[in-house]
């Protein structure tokens, strides 16, 4: 199977940086602002950019939930098999909250709309962004756009973006594969 | 990730133990929806679901009618007393008149025993047993051994006793295979006359007196005396009933240890639980009320989601 290296682990590093000095701009302190990690997978680029924010950057006490979509997505009983749930912890109120959306792949723009339905479940933020590592553009079926990315990919719909994590994973990178 | 093995949920004897552990495994997420400000989500708007009631219920109906309606089904709602049933309808022409409404799921409760499991050789909708006659209550003993999971951590290896009416207990049944699937041990408990004489076979225990039932168990399943069942005498008075197998305070004082107390509902206050026992911490009547919903959106979703996948 060939796969393509999108990005290698110094320049994960160098994307996530400049992912939070774009989110410090923006945000500031982030004391109006929260971080949801959508399941399964944006939960680890969250994780890792709170971290980055905290440690780096010495912003403390930053607010951050992970939210499930499962239950609000369009293709439920549509796909090859059932969607399984994941959990969400979002111990905080999101009302007239700033909330960033935070996704590894932005792809057809789906997964970010059924978000944008849980997400009322929680309160009426007064804003919501979204950030994400990869933005596949042109592969859009909804008029869904990243606020930030890290970088944009042009793939066509046989190509499969998977994004690994050292933590999970055993490394920071991004490959381009077949499906 | 795993499904269901089944297309209907017509009793706990049909389902396998990963089944019981998938539909839990939902039941949480479902759990933290049902908590949340707003309760509902969009999971099944395109299907719709027909309660059919052949027997008064009101807790079942009802918890079944919030968990289609958190879960966005659309629900219609039919009780034989006021039905073509009275006329001498059999129950499949009722059931394929409502089918032919476009139902996609049917949640039955009938009298007799065996009725969904008739009706699911004769229609394509899913089928959900509600409770048919004395024989068994699926979604009931599910979420009975949840709940049991939620207090005491798991239900493998716990001493579960069921104490009353078993002869008559549709609830008692199902619970029985669903705890030994699930790897806990059972007694049951109530006079003579109202433990079937087949219970040996099912792999539970017979315990006629109530102080030692309770001195073994870790939890104890109190179960609702059913007078509308007694035709005939099976103990002599309700008083003498209390006194041999209701659950008080001193009972529960007089154990070296917390037990976890459990009603099915509706309680015979005084009856089977005094109201300090039913009201005291160490009943969970109403958290098996709470868990009744989110254990039925497990069970309609993790069903509904096999429904177009048949027909795909």
């Amino acid at each position: 199977m060939s796969q393509k290296v999108l990005l290698n682990a110094n320049e994960v590093k160098i994307a996530l940086h400049r992912l939070a000095c774009q989110l410090i701009e923006n945000h500031n302190d982030f004391s109006n602002t929260v971080l949801i990690g959508l399941q399964p997978r944006g939960i680890y680029l969250a994780d890792r950019l709170k971290q980055l924010l905290e440690t780096d950057y010495g912003i403390d006490k930053i607010q951050l939930g992970y939210l499930d979509i499962t239950f609000y997505r369009d293709d439920f009983r549509r796909g090859d098999k059932i969607l399984e749930a994941n959990s969400t912890q979002i111990n905080f109120i999101v009302e007239n909250k700033r909330v960033v959306f935070v996704d590894d792949v932005l792809y057809t723009g789906r997964s970010i709309r059924s978000a944008l339905t849980a997400i009322q479940s929680f309160g009426r933020p007064n804003e919501i962004e979204l950030l994400c590592l990869i933005d596949r553009r042109f592969s859009r079926h909804l008029p869904i756009q990243p606020d930030y990315h890290g970088r944009q990919v042009d793939a066509i719909g046989q190509e499969k973006v998977i994004v690994n994590w050292e933590d999970q994973d055993g490394e920071d990178a991004v490959y381009l594969v077949p499906r | 990730m795993s499904e269901l093995s089944v297309k209907h949920l017509l009793g706990i004897k049909y389902l396998s133990e990963a089944d019981i552990h998938l539909i839990f495994e939902t039941a949480d997420h479902f759990k933290e929806v049902i908590n949340r400000s707003i309760k509902k989500v969009p999971t099944l708007r395109d299907i719709t679901i027909a309660n059919l009631f052949f027997e008064n219920s009101t807790r079942t109906r009802l918890s079944f009618e919030l968990a289609e309606k958190r879960l966005s089904a659309d629900v219609i709602n039919f009780s034989a007393a006021s039905s073509s049933v009275k006329k001498g309808e059999t129950l499949v022409d009722t059931v394929n008149n409502i089918l032919s409404m476009k139902v996609d799921m049917v949640v039955m409760r009938h009298p007799n025993p065996g009725a969904g499991i008739y009706l699911s050789r004769h229609i394509d909708a899913s089928i959900v047993n509600a409770g048919d006659g004395a024989h068994e209550h699926p979604t009931q003993a599910l979420l009975d051994s949840y709940s049991i999971r939620e207090r005491l951590g798991d239900v493998a290896g716990k001493k579960v006793v069921i104490v009353g009416d078993i002869l008559h207990s549709r609830v008692a049944l199902s619970n029985i295979y669903a705890l030994n699937k699930l790897g806990a041990e059972v007694k049951v408990c109530g006079p003579k006359t109202l433990i079937p004489k087949y219970i040996d076979h099912l792999g539970v225990q017979v315990e006629n007196d109530l102080n030692k039932a309770l001195a073994w168990c870790d939890v104890a399943n109190m179960l609702r005396v059913q007078n509308e069942r007694m035709d005939i005498s099976y103990f002599p008075t309700t008083r003498e009933y209390t006194q041999q197998f209701g659950l008080n305070k001193q009972r529960l004082e007089r154990l070296d240890k917390e037990i976890v107390v459990m009603h099915p509902g509706p309680i015979n206050r005084g009856v089977e639980v005094t109201s300090e026992v039913a009201d005291s911490d160490q009943a969970i009547i109403l958290d098996q009320v709470e868990n009744g919903v989110a254990v039925r959106m497990a069970v309609l979703y993790l069903l509904a989601s096999k429904i177009d996948r048949n027909e795909d």
